[in-house]
């Protein structure tokens, strides 16, 4: 069985988020790191390596961006991936999801010729964009079936039952492999690099890929390419400081009785 | 005019109220035409009920094969009535479905996809909030026809009978289309609160809760609001995860925000910042939360709540 996961390289969430002034995300000035909600989709396809003993299952983790992006599939080959493959080429800076999702597509396609790919994993969303829109485009892209937002994956031979807490209901869905899924941080808590898993990583192997290596026309992605522009980013003004009362004995829901009632909630 | 479709979000034929919400933006923008995809028998009600906030037209693809299947049939139909109609642009609402709808949407046509937007302008100008609400930034699509989910809560929806007229559509959908199917479906119970991304107020709790929810459910009920809450509150089994605010759960911009026992992780704020008024109960005084409070109460939420919702009853007469 041929799993990969997409994995993507952000900027730290807790950090001091910005945008450059060409309205880009600056990448430079943030420590990046594996979106943590990423680690999700990297546990899930282990999980399922170790559910179907005896068989023979290779997790390959996926990234496309810059140089440094590479961290986050190291990161994934520690937690206990067997290898990496990195997309990275001048001409993809600036992408879209549309071309994004189509140096994915392509590196899947590429991976795939060997053995076919029967699992792609992703996270929920990326924690930087946080589109949750990657998957579903990838799936339409390769003419597989896709099941987002999974909170429970479980596989027997090629039947795959995926659990989702959907808005209106919770639902139960059914679908054969090849399949495209992404998983919930509600799938179960990701498993941190052990000394051994961390040492072991050195020693696989991570290809790098360049457009021209997938067959992408540079024309078809990066910033020319966009189907959308930027137009302006600004700083959202910080709020005023409130006012902060300490309550006694009472006195602190009568405060917040009245200052509701001064905006005309109550 | 050139049509603006809008892909009625509807459970069963009910019209959700975010879909009127972008038929009032679809009217800034061109002719507003409602697009509705369910099973037999759904539609008439979800036409009648489209038509009163303004759409000029209803198309109907009544396929009840749809209904079993995620989204990509969805999307299927919509690229078929772009090719039709060649609209001015497309509105969905901003849910997990939406957006998978509209993605599989812009790969089908080439076309530019802008999500989570919070306001479209005339000009087709649509404003996000990003990294967790602390930035806004404006765009537009620059090419092929605009998609853009919109997060409900973006607009009022505007009362006003449009002319309503419908027309069958009919789509072909593909049997890759129809790979994933649902097997069961468990319907959430109904609260009898307001849903949690419409509402007008949201209460939630936290951590603080200690799992006793009962105080926040009960100054909801007071105030009319719907319960959210942490993920720490999710995560320790107290309350489901649609209640969830934040990142990984849902995104609410209320007029009202009451945070109780809730820190105010980044995480949190992602979903909640732009909450028109915030208020919070939390007994630390450090508690980041109250970086972004209009009123803080330093507190025990056991003692502030039960008190605040007497008070808000006594207040009510
Ligand atoms: C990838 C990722 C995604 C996440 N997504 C989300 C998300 O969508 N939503 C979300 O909420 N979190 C999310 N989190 C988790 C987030 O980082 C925090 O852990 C979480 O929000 C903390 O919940 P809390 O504020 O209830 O708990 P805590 O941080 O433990 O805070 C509890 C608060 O309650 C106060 N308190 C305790 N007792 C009382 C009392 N009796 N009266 C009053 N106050 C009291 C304490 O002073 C404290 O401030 C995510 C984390 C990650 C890594
Ligand atoms: N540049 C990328 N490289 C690898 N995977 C990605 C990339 N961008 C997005 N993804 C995957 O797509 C998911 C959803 O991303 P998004 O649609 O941007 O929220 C992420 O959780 C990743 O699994």
């Amino acid at each position: 069985m041929n799993i990969v996961v997409c994995v993507k390289h952000v900027p730290d969430a807790t950090a001091d988020r910005k945008f450059e002034s060409d309205n880009t995300v600056d990448r430079a000035g943030v420590d990046g790191l594996l979106s943590e909600l990423d680690e999700y989709a990297v546990e899930q396809a282990l999980q399922l390596r170790e559910s179907r003993e005896g068989e023979d299952i290779e997790i390959t983790a996926l990234t496309v961006g810059p140089e440094k992006a590479l961290d986050a599939v190291r990161k994934a080959l520690q937690m206990g991936v067997d290898k990496g493959v990195h997309v990275t080429d001048e001409g993809i800076a600036g992408s879209d999801y549309l071309g994004t999702s189509l140096v994915l597509a392509k590196a899947i396609e590429k991976l795939g010729a060997e053995k076919p790919v029967d699992i792609v994993f992703f996270g929920m969303a990326s924690t930087d964009a946080s589109g949750g829109v990657v998957p579903a485009m990838v799936a339409e892209r390769l003419g597989l079936p896709q099941v987002t937002l999974a909170a429970l994956v479980q596989t027997q031979g090629d039947q795959v039952r995926v659990k989702r807490d959907g808005d209106t209901a919770t639902e139960v869905i059914g679908a054969t492999l090849p399949i495209v899924l992404s998983v919930t941080d509600q799938s179960g808590e990701a498993r941190y690099p052990s000394f051994k898993g961390i040492m072991a990583a050195k020693k696989k192997p991570v290809e790098t890929y360049s457009l021209a290596d997938l067959g992408v026309d540079p024309g078809e992605v990066g910033a020319g390419a966009a189907t959308t522009s930027v137009e302006d980013t600004s700083a959202r003004p910080p709020r005023t400081a409130g006012e902060i009362v300490t309550d006694e004995d009472g006195s602190g829901a009568e405060a917040l009785a009245g200052f509701l009632a001064s905006k005309k909630f109550i | 005019m050139s049509e603006v479709l809008v892909l009625v979000d509807h459970v069963d034929g009910a019209v959700r109220k975010p879909t009127f919400e972008l038929l009032a933006i679809a009217k800034k923008l061109g002719t507003p035409a409602a697009v509705f995809i369910g099973g037999a028998g759904e539609a008439a009600d979800a036409a009648a009920a489209v038509k009163k906030y303004g759409a000029e037209k209803v198309y109907v693809v009544d396929d009840a094969e749809i209904k079993g299947y995620l989204v990509a049939p969805k999307s299927e139909a919509l690229a078929q009535l772009v090719e039709k109609t060649s609209p001015a642009a497309v509105l969905i609402v901003s849910s997990a479905e939406g957006k998978e709808v509209g993605a599989r949407l812009a790969v089908k046509t080439g076309s530019g996809l802008i999500t989570d937007a919070v306001d479209v302008a005339e000009d087709g100008t649509a404003t996000q909030s990003v990294f967790a609400g602390n930035y806004t930034l404006t765009g537009k699509v620059t090419k092929g026809t605009p998609i853009i989910t919109v997060k409900p809560n973006s607009a009022s929806p505007e009362e006003g009978e449009g002319a309503g007229t419908v027309e069958e559509v009919a789509v072909t959908i593909s049997d890759a289309a129809k790979t994933a199917q649902i097997v069961a479906s468990q319907p959430r119970q109904a609260s009898g609160r307001p849903e949690l991304t419409e509402a007008a107020i949201v209460v939630s709790g936290g951590r603080g809760t200690g799992g006793d929810f009962a105080p926040v459910e009960k100054l909801a009920d007071a105030l009319g609001a719907a319960v959210g809450a942490s993920r720490a509150a999710v995560d320790s089994g107290w309350i489901p995860h649609t209640f969830q605010v934040g990142q990984t759960g849902k995104t609410v911009s209320p007029q009202l925000y009451v945070a109780n026992g809730i820190s105010g992780a980044i995480q949190h704020r992602a979903g909640m910042q732009t909450s028109k008024t915030i208020v919070a109960v939390n007994k630390d005084e450090e508690a980041p939360i109250f970086e972004l409070v209009d009123f803080g109460v330093v507190g025990d939420l056991h003692s502030v709540l039960p008190a605040l919702t007497d008070a808000v009853e006594a207040r009510k007469g």
